[in-house]
């Protein structure tokens, strides 16, 4: 009945090829805009900002990295936690060395080392495919955390191998508060989502899909595979270079390389086949709930059952939940929630005349 | 009407506000500890022991002497899967609890120190790391609100020199020796690595350094270099599903394991146990020991167990090496309250003046003997420019079944280290534009 889509007639080509072509989408993905940079600041309180809403964008920021290669490109990745360590460690290291280096371009210079870095990893997917391709990606992982390890340089010979991220400053105006760290954090998100929405709709996007659906094909109508699939892999290490780079400023604050192994790239992964593979939206609802679900669910069973059960079971009692509740969403949808999103709003659309 | 409403809701607020006021007052008598563990996960058997025996010791207190100073202590865990980002979700939401807030953050991951060492400076609530974080944080004039406890991998590396030159009969006979240093390959393996180095030149001995990759279940080629060299020691630096391998490897070379001595993070029971016979003999490191002979422990299972309030599951694990661990934590912590409360008087403290407690904490052996923890953990006193406090350690052997103390405590080689820690922390404070503070200034 709200969203109902009669009378919305498109009259030009702009009109009809607009990001949100219903009005009610417009409206709704500004009030949530409105809501995330003008209400939640003063809403919700440190705790929120800074140990909730913060990891919860940073990941769906790595989340729509991997999307855009896995989801969108369909190169399989499991080295996404390795991207992110690049980018956290080129951030660093340009703070360090360079005298004055603006926070918003080492940010950058980060996502585009993680980038080089993931052409050079992405060079195989030319020849192999699929789960070999994993593999080979698997490869990115092991090597990069290693390689921060084993040389000293990255964390600028720390006796520990951890780096410590500098005090984030734009135009005099120091991010420290959780408040403004999370205003950048969003800020930066926003800017990136969309222009990954943007990227998917154009050509560029077509082409990544064009491959993934079936690469010989694809080199038929003329598209250029190698091209295509190294940009995805630049463009994937890139959001997952600056997610890296933000987790380790606006979040953690001093991070070591083991922090970004393999179980993190799972996770990555996890986000994004419960949010929905191919879906801008569903990186961040992927991220949600892999992010958001558990630590509900350590609340609640603090809450309710601490004083009933033994702290072993009620600690795992969440994981199983936690797992049950994936098996439940994947049977369910097996297209991740973005998918359930879609036929919600597709039922909405008829609503209330299913016929 | 208008009026109604708003009267009405005044009155719900004001109603809420005596809630929350009496709430306060219920509270004003207690002091709040926040418990970051972690009981799922590759590391759960680590957890479950240190928050147990930390847990019960607290139980003890509150149920024998009816908390410290009439004082009561309370707690709530929250899970953090040995995960750092769990792990800040946990310092962040246990920060605000209770009637002062968080009183001490103690990760046991030394992941999660890193995670939130700026963080604990910030909100003013001290983090304690007994054996594991971050090494130069010993170094208190630049880290006042990081206490690494005890000891530190680079005073135990020492340590582990001089126990090896003890059983060689003086370090003097060290020379020419060799000595494998076989590591878990990432930043907690590496600790050990420029102190065993810098000794090996002191002392005339070669040390070959083997890194074993996480998580450490493969270590053929390691094994074989081991043969190939024939050093006269190995030095174990594992954690986890390592230790085990690497004893059972040993094992099949034929390297006698009585010449193996491995960090406190290698010598739990559950590091010799899956090994079955292969572990007999392996020597470990330790700054608390095994063993349920200890008044303390003894105390815990009357005033706990007996009347059912006790956290372990499996009360086989009391008195287990992980278990002990959790008591020396649930000691430091106590102690630190009640040095805290002698100078603040015996009232809920803040996070403030909890650091004032531990920076002031002296255990010493009268009072481990009044604890009924002598010889179970070393005496330690910390000061403004040393939040390390102690540096002993002793060593344990494995005899098939349980760990059995063969060494009396031995103490870092302090000297050595200390240079080195101020070097790193004063690299800490260039980089994070932090001016050391004074200590003869401090208080």
């Amino acid at each position: 009945m709200f969203y109902r889509e009669a009378g919305q007639f498109k009259t030009s080509y702009a009109a009809d090829q607009q990001i949100f072509p219903i009005t009610q989408d417009r409206v709704g993905v500004l009030l949530i805009l409105a809501f995330a940079f003008l209400a939640v600041p003063v809403l919700f309180n440190e705790y929120w900002l800074k140990a909730i809403l913060i990891p919860f964008l940073i990941f769906s920021l790595a989340a729509l990295g991997l999307n855009i290669l896995t989801g969108y490109a369909g190169q399989l990745s499991l080295g996404s936690a390795a991207f992110m360590a690049v980018g956290a460690f080129a951030s660093y290291n340009f703070m360090l060395r360079i005298d004055g280096m603006p926070i918003l371009l080492a940010f950058a210079l980060g996502g585009l080392s993680a980038a080089l870095v993931g052409i050079a990893f992405g060079l195989p997917s030319l020849r192999i495919k699929g789960f070999y391709l994993a593999v080979a990606t698997l490869a990115a992982q092991f090597f990069i955390v290693w390689a921060l390890t084993k040389f000293g340089w990255f964390s600028n010979y720390s006796s520990s191998g951890v780096i410590s991220a500098q005090e984030m400053e734009i135009l005099g105006y120091k991010f420290v508060t959780p408040e403004a760290k999370y205003l950048l954090v969003l800020a930066i998100v926003v800017l990136l989502a969309l222009a990954a929405k943007n990227m998917v709709r154009s050509s560029v996007g077509r082409a990544w899909m064009a491959v993934r659906d079936m690469d010989v094909a694809a080199e038929v109508i003329g598209i250029r595979i190698m091209h295509t699939k190294l940009l995805a892999f630049a463009v994937s290490s890139f959001y997952c270079g600056v997610a890296g780079a933000l987790y380790a400023y606006a979040y953690i604050g001093t991070v070591e390389p083991e922090g970004f192994n393999l179980d993190l790239s799972f996770k990555i992964l996890f986000m994004i086949i419960i949010g929905g593979v191919g879906s801008i939206v569903g990186a961040f609802l992927g991220a949600a709930f892999i992010v958001l679900l558990p630590i509900a669910l350590d609340v609640m069973v603090q809450e309710w059952l601490s004083g009933i059960l033994s702290p072993s079971i009620s600690s795992n009692l969440q994981l199983i939940v936690f797992g049950g509740l994936i098996i439940f969403f994947l049977i369910v949808e097996p297209h991740g929630l973005a998918r359930l999103w879609q036929i919600g709003k597709e039922k909405l659309r008829l609503w209330p005349f299913p016929h | 009407m208008k009026m109604s409403k708003t009267l009405s809701t005044s009155l719900i607020a004001a109603g809420l506000l005596a809630g929350v006021a009496a709430d306060a007052f219920a509270q004003a008598k207690e002091q709040f500890i926040g418990l970051p563990s972690y009981r799922v996960g590759a590391y759960a058997a680590g957890g479950s022991g240190v928050f147990g025996g930390w847990i019960d010791y607290m139980t003890l207190i509150n149920e024998r002497d009816g908390g410290i100073g009439g004082v009561k202590l309370t707690w709530e865990e929250c899970e953090t899967e040995y995960n750092n980002a769990r792990g800040v979700e946990c310092y962040e939401r246990l920060k605000k609890k209770g009637s002062t807030g968080n009183s001490v953050f103690q990760p046991v991951s030394t992941g999660i120190t890193y995670s939130v060492l700026d963080k604990v400076a910030q909100d003013k609530i001290p983090m304690v790391t007994i054996g594991y974080g971050r090494t130069d944080a010993v170094d208190g004039r630049v880290f006042p609100w990081v206490f690494p406890m005890i000891t530190t991998y680079w005073s135990q590396a020492t340590t582990m020199v001089k126990f090896i030159g003890s059983k060689e009969g003086g370090m003097e006979k060290l020379k020419g020796k060799k000595v494998v240093y076989l590591y878990h390959d990432s930043a907690f393996g590496k600790e050990g690595l420029g102190v065993i180095e810098k000794q090996a030149q002191k002392f005339g001995f070669t040390m070959v350094p083997l890194a074993v990759a996480h998580p450490g279940n493969e270590q053929q080629s390691q094994w074989l270099k081991i043969r190939q060299e024939k050093p006269d020691w190995v030095i174990l630096w594992g954690w986890g599903v390592m230790n085990p391998t690497a004893l059972k490897a040993a094992a099949k070379t034929g390297f006698p394991r009585e010449k193996m001595v491995g960090v406190w993070w290698s010598g739990a029971e559950e590091d010799t146990v899956p090994a079955g016979d292969a572990a007999k003999g392996f020597i470990a490191a330790g700054f608390n020991v095994a063993g349920q002979n200890y008044p303390v422990v003894k105390a815990i299972q009357d005033n706990v167990y007996k009347k059912n309030k006790g956290n372990m599951e499996d009360k086989s694990r009391i008195g287990s090496v992980y278990y002990n661990r959790g008591v020396v934590h649930g000691i430091i912590t106590v102690e630190a309250i009640r040095t805290a409360q002698a100078k603040f008087g015996a009232k809920p403290l803040s996070g403030d003046e909890m650091r004032w407690g531990f920076e002031h904490l002296s255990i010493d052996a009268k009072r481990l003997k009044e604890l009924g923890a002598e010889g179970f953990m070393p005496d330690l006193k910390i000061t403004c420019a040393d939040h390390e406090g102690s540096g002993k350690v002793k060593y344990q052997q494995w005899d098939g079944k349980q760990w059995k103390v063969i060494s009396d405590w031995i103490d870092a080689d302090r000297d050595m280290v200390r240079p080195m820690i101020e070097e790193s922390a004063a690299k800490y404070a260039k980089e994070k534009n932090i001016t050391p503070r004074d200590c003869s200034k401090e208080g």
